[in-house]
C-alpha cells in the first residue's frame, strides 16, 4: 500500500516537473499576494508587528487554494481518475497519494516563500523553529484540501467550491499558524510555542483519519 | 442489505436485477446477465441504451443502484479490490498522462497492479501492441490510434482473465481501425473473457460467441452466435430497437 | 400514510411547541426583571443564547444523521440531515443577527471575535458550504453523498475551532466579557426558552425531513411511471 501510495506520489511529481505550469503560477501567486498585502495594510517600512505573520499564511493559504484546484482536476483529463479507480487498492490509497503530492507541493511552494516573506521585512533567514511550524500547517491544509479538492471537482462551481469548502474549516490552522509564527518572529522560547503547535498537530491527525474513511463516499460514482 | 446466494462456479460474471438511476433517469432496469468463462459476449445497442453504465457497473467503477454482481465467484458487495486484479477496460478515454512516455504510463499502472519484472512485461506488452518504437515518446503526442494502442497495453500489462472494451473501435481512422483489430485478435485468445461494446452490427457478429442487445436499459434480445443470422440480423436490431417503441 | 392518530400527535406537538414558545415569550418580556447593568436590550441574550445552543445541535443530529446515510443509504436519514441543516442555518443566521444587536447598544461595537460567537459564524459558514456542495451537484444522489461528507468532517471541526479561538482570546483579550451572574428567574427564563426553541427545532426539522422524504418518493414513483408510459 505505502508502495503504491508513492508511485502515485512519483507520477503527479514527474508530471509537473515536465510542464512545471502550475508550481510557476503558484508561486508567483504566492508572491503576489504578499506583496498586495503589503500595499494593502501599508506597512512597507514598518518594523515586524501583530500583521506581519499574517501575510504570510494568507500568501501561503491563497497559494495553496490555488494549487489545490489542480490535484485532481489532472485526474479528470482522459478520465485518468477511472484508471486510478480501476487498480486494485483501497480508494485511500488515491486520497494519500494525491495527498502527498498535494503536501511535497505546498512545502515546496512554502519553502520559496518564506525565505522571500522574511527578507522583505528584513528578518533573519535562519529561524530553526519555522520550519516545524510550517510543516505541521501544511500538512493540515493538504489533509483537508485534498478531500474538498476531491469533492469540489465534481460540483457545477468547482473553482469557487474549495475555498468555500476549505477556509472556513481551515481557521483553527490559520489562527495556530499565524500565532505560532508571530512567536517566532518575535524571538519567544519554545515553549510558548507549544499548545499551538498541538493544535495543528491535532488538526492532522483528526482530519488525515476523519478524510481516509471518507474518501470512498467522495469518488464513487 | 440482504445476504444474496453465491453465483453459479462456472460463470466468470454474473449480474442479477441490476438497476442504475442518475437522477430523474433510469439508465439500467432489471439487467441480468450471465458470461462464462472465455466466452467473447458482444453487447449491441443504440446510444443511450446503458451500455457503458453496464460495462462501468461490472468493471466496479459505479456502484449500481440495485441488483448483484459475481466476478469470478466473488460478490462485488464484498472486497471489490481484490477483483479488480482479474479485470481491465479498455474505454474511449485512454487513461493516459498526456506528459508522461508510454512507457512511464506502463511503469505506473504496472507498479500499481504489482506486477513482477516489470521491464520485461512492459517490453513483451509494447511489442504485442506494436508500440515498441514509441516507448519512449510522450503519450500526448501520439495520434488517436497509437493512443487507442497505448491503452490496450495498459490494460493487458497485468494479464486480466477479464476484459471489457467498450466500443473500442470507436473514433479511429480505417487504418487504425484495421491495427487494433489485428492487435485484439491477438490479444484476446485463450481463456480470457472478453466482453465487448459496438454499434457496428457486422463488426460486432465477427468477434463475438454470444450476442446481447440492449435497448433503454433492458436486455432485449440474447443469443448465442451461431443461433444468429447474420443476413437478418440488422432486422433484428431494428425490430428490437426501433420503431414502434 | 397520514392516519388519525399521526395527526392527532402532530397537532399535539405543535400545540406543546406554541405553549413553550408563549411560556418563553411571557418570561422574557414579562417575567424577568430588567438587568440593571445592561438594560432593556439584554432581554435579546434569552434569544440569543438558545439560538446559538439549538444552532450548534442541529449541526450535531445532521452530523449523525450524515453518517447513518453514509452507512445505510436510506433517503430518510439524508432528508433528516439535510432538514436539520437547513433550521440549523436559520437560527445560526438569527445567532449572527442577535449578537450585534446585542452588543452595539450595550457596549458600542457590533461584533467582537469572541469564541462563542466566532465559532457561530464558522459553522454558519460549514453549514452553508453543506448546502451549497447539496446545490451544485448534478446528480441528487452524489450531491446527498458530498453533503453528508461536509456535515461529518464539518462538524469535527467546531470543537477545534472553538478551542483555538478561545486561546487565541486569551492571548489577545479585550475588555470585553459577555459573562455575568445569572439570577434564579434569568436561569428559569433561559431555560424555558432553551427547552422552547429546542422543540421549535425539533418541530421544523421533523416537518421538513418528513416532506422531503415524500418529495423524494414522489419523483420516484413519477419516474417509474414515466418508464412504464414509454
Amino acid at each position: 500500500m505505502l508502495g503504491q501510495v508513492i508511485t502515485i506520489l512519483w507520477k503527479d511529481i514527474q508530471t509537473e516537473l515536465r510542464t512545471k505550469e502550475v508550481i510557476t503560477s503558484v508561486l508567483v501567486f504566492a508572491l503576489l499576494v504578499l506583496v498586495i498585502f503589503v500595499f494593502a495594510f501599508g506597512i512597507g517600512e514598518s518594523p515586524v508587528n501583530e500583521v506581519t505573520p499574517g501575510i504570510l499564511w494568507a500568501a501561503l493559504t491563497f497559494g495553496g487554494i490555488l494549487g489545490g484546484n489542480r490535484i485532481f482536476a489532472v485526474e479528470k483529463e482522459n478520465s485518468r481518475l477511472e484508471g486510478l479507480m480501476l487498480c486494485p487498492v483501497d480508494r485511500a490509497v488515491i486520497y494519500w497519494g494525491k495527498l502527498a503530492g498535494n503536501f511535497v507541493f505546498m512545502l515546496f511552494v512554502a519553502a520559496v516563500v518564506t525565505p522571500v516573506f522574511l527578507a522583505l521585512f528584513n528578518l533573519p533567514l535562519f529561524l530553526p523553529a519555522l520550519p516545524p511550524v510550517i510543516l505541521l500547517a501544511v500538512a493540515g491544509f493538504a489533509a483537508a484540501g485534498t478531500l474538498f479538492a476531491a469533492v469540489a471537482i465534481n460540483t457545477r462551481a468547482r473553482d469557487i467550491m474549495l475555498p468555500l469548502l476549505f477556509l472556513p474549516v481551515a481557521v483553527p490552522v490559520i489562527v495556530a499558524a499565524v500565532e505560532a509564527t508571530g512567536l517566532v518572529l518575535a524571538g519567544r522560547p519554545w515553549g510558548e510555542m507549544l499548545i499551538w503547535l498541538q493544535i495543528m498537530a491535532a488538526f492532522d491527525i483528526i482530519y488525515l483519519v476523519a478524510s481516509t474513511l471518507v474518501f470512498e463516499f467522495v469518488i464513487e460514482e | 442489505m440482504a445476504k444474496s446466494a453465491p453465483a453459479p462456479p462456472d460463470a466468470a460474471i454474473e449480474a442479477r436485477g441490476l438497476t442504475k438511476v442518475f437522477g430523474d433517469r433510469y439508465a439500467l432496469r432489471g439487467v441480468d446477465l450471465s458470461v462464462g468463462r472465455g466466452e467473447h459476449l458482444v453487447i449491441f445497442g443504440p446510444n443511450g441504451a446503458g451500455k457503458t453504465t453496464l460495462v462501468k457497473i461490472l468493471a466496479t467503477l459505479v456502484k449500481p443502484s440495485s441488483g448483484d454482481v459475481w466476478l469470478d465467484g466473488s460478490n462485488l458487495r464484498a472486497r471489490p479490490e481484490l477483483v479488480r486484479r482479474k479485470l481491465s477496460l479498455v474505454s474511449h478515454q485512454t487513461f493516459l498522462y498526456d506528459n508522461l512516455t508510454v512507457y512511464e504510463n506502463l511503469r505506473f499502472y504496472g507498479r500499481m497492479y504489482g506486477i513482477p519484472d516489470l521491464e520485461r512485461n512492459i517490453r513483451e506488452v509494447a511489442a504485442r501492441v506494436q508500440l515498441e518504437t514509441r516507448l519512449h515518446q510522450r503519450a500526448g503526442t501520439l495520434s488517436h490510434g497509437l493512443q487507442r494502442r497505448a491503452a490496450i497495453a495498459r490494460a493487458v500489462l497485468h494479464d486480466p482473465p477479464i476484459l471489457f472494451l467498450d466500443e473500442p473501435e470507436a473514433g479511429l481512422d480505417p487504418r487504425a481501425t484495421s491495427v487494433v483489430r489485428e492487435i485484439l485478435g491477438s490479444v484476446n485468445t485463450g481463456e480470457r473473457t472478453v466482453i465487448i461494446t459496438t454499434h457496428n452490427l457486422e463488426r460486432g457478429l465477427e468477434l463475438g460467441d454470444r450476442v446481447v442487445i440492449l435497448h433503454r436499459g433492458q436486455v432485449v434480445f440474447q443469443a448465442p452466435r451461431r443461433e444468429v443470422d447474420a443476413a437478418g440480423f440488422r432486422r433484428v436490431y431494428d425490430r428490437c430497437t426501433g420503431a414502434g417503441r | 400514510m397520514r392516519n388519525g392518530k399521526s395527526a392527532v400527535r402532530d397537532s399535539f406537538l405543535w400545540g406543546l411547541g406554541l405553549l413553550l414558545m408563549l411560556a418563553a415569550l411571557y418570561m422574557v418580556f414579562a417575567y424577568v426583571p430588567t438587568e440593571k447593568n445592561t438594560g432593556i436590550v439584554q432581554r435579546i441574550f434569552y434569544f440569543h443564547v438558545p439560538l446559538a445552543w439549538v444552532s450548534f445541535l442541529a449541526f450535531f443530529i445532521t452530523f449523525i444523521f450524515s453518517i447513518l446515510y453514509l452507512g445505510k443509504r436510506a433517503v430518510k436519514w439524508d432528508a433528516l440531515a439535510h432538514a436539520s441543516a437547513e433550521v440549523g442555518v436559520i437560527f445560526t443566521t438569527l445567532v449572527l443577527i442577535t449578537g450585534p444587536i446585542w452588543a452595539k447598544p450595550v457596549w458600542g461595537i457590533w461584533w467582537t471575535w469572541d469564541a462563542r460567537l466566532t465559532t457561530s459564524l464558522v459553522l454558519w459558514l460549514i453549514y452553508l458550504a453543506y448546502l451549497l456542495v447539496r446545490g451544485l451537484t448534478a446528480e441528487p444522489e452524489r450531491g446527498a453523498r458530498f453533503s453528508a461528507v461536509i456535515g461529518i468532517v464539518g462538524f469535527i471541526d467546531v470543537p477545534i475551532v472553538f478551542l483555538t479561538v478561545n486561546l487565541w482570546r486569551t492571548q489577545h483579550p479585550t475588555t470585553i466579557v459577555f459573562e455575568g451572574g445569572l439570577t434564579a428567574p434569568m436561569l428559569a427564563t433561559l431555560l424555558v426558552c432553551v427547552t422552547a426553541f429546542t422543540v421549535l427545532y425539533a418541530l421544523l426539522t421533523w416537518q421538513s425531513a418528513r416532506l422531503k422524504t415524500l418529495e423524494a418518493e414522489f419523483r420516484r414513483l413519477t419516474m417509474m411511471q414515466t418508464e412504464k408510459e414509454e
